[in-house]
């Protein structure tokens, strides 16, 4: 499965478009690392805590995709988006959205 | 009184730590930069159509990163009077030149030669008190084209 944000491939017909496929992943945050975040909050710097939930959770957002697209049979998912956004106070979903294709 | 020495406290806990992690990033994001500018981030939308042996892969870095107490509460009282907050451009510009680093170094592990159609995304996650913003989230993502071997 290839999965690229661009529209088209240098070498690579587009035989068929399959159309939108989509996958998202709402995760609330953890006690633990919500402490630890309220003390980073006093000193600055990184939240590794978060980063590693919000790429995780991106992971499993574009896994949900590409299983969609494999769903329609597709062999690759073209001009992919991210998009993030608070659905209440402590949860985030994350989304990824991209054109489904069949390439030659 | 209590909550004065609290705050005195916690002011210089974030400016000494703050601005300690603040100069050491800045530091560690130039030496990074400078290793890693064989690989262009570009944000155009198309690859060029010459060169016909390409492989494309998506690539993305991310990070999340929280400004300091002391930061905060000179952003509060820069709400009173409105004007530049210095204090959160520095946080933005540290987060959005952090993640694509993390992207270009993901890209160099694929021995890509460019990084195509950069796209950065911000979001704040977490609200600190009185709705002041907490820490940011960047994403950056792109498409890595590799010349094929």
């Amino acid at each position: 499965m290839l999965v690229t944000n661009i529209e088209i491939l240098p070498d690579k017909q587009i035989v068929e478009h399959l159309g939108l496929v989509q996958g998202s992943s709402v995760r609330a945050k953890h006690v633990g690392r919500d402490i630890m975040a309220g003390l980073k909050n006093i000193f600055g710097g990184e939240l590794k805590g978060y980063t590693e939930l919000l790429q995780e959770s991106r992971a499993e957002a574009m896994e949900r995709m590409i299983e969609q697209a494999e769903a329609v049979g597709a062999n690759a998912v073209l001009n992919v988006r991210f998009s993030t956004s608070s659905v209440a106070a402590g949860a985030a979903e994350l989304f990824a959205y991209g054109t489904a294709v069949v390439l030659e | 009184m209590i909550d004065l020495i609290i705050l005195v406290t916690l002011l210089a806990l974030g400016y000494g730590f703050g601005s300690y992690a603040e100069s050491r990033h800045y530091k560690s994001i130039i030496a990074r930069e400078n290793r890693l500018r064989h690989i262009p981030a570009v944000t155009s939308r198309f690859p060029p159509m010459n060169n016909n042996s390409r492989e494309a892969e998506l690539v993305s870095g991310s990070v999340v990163i929280s400004v300091d107490y002391f930061k905060r509460f000179i952003a509060a009282l820069r709400n009173l009077v409105g004007g530049r907050v210095t204090s959160y451009e520095s946080l933005v510009d540290r987060a959005r030149r952090e993640a694509i680093l993390r992207m270009k170094a993901q890209a160099e592990q694929l021995n890509a030669d460019i990084v195509f159609n950069v796209k950065l995304e911000t979001s704040s996650i977490h609200k600190g008190r009185g709705n002041s913003i907490g820490s940011v989230e960047v994403l950056a993502y792109g498409t890595a084209l590799k010349t094929q071997q």
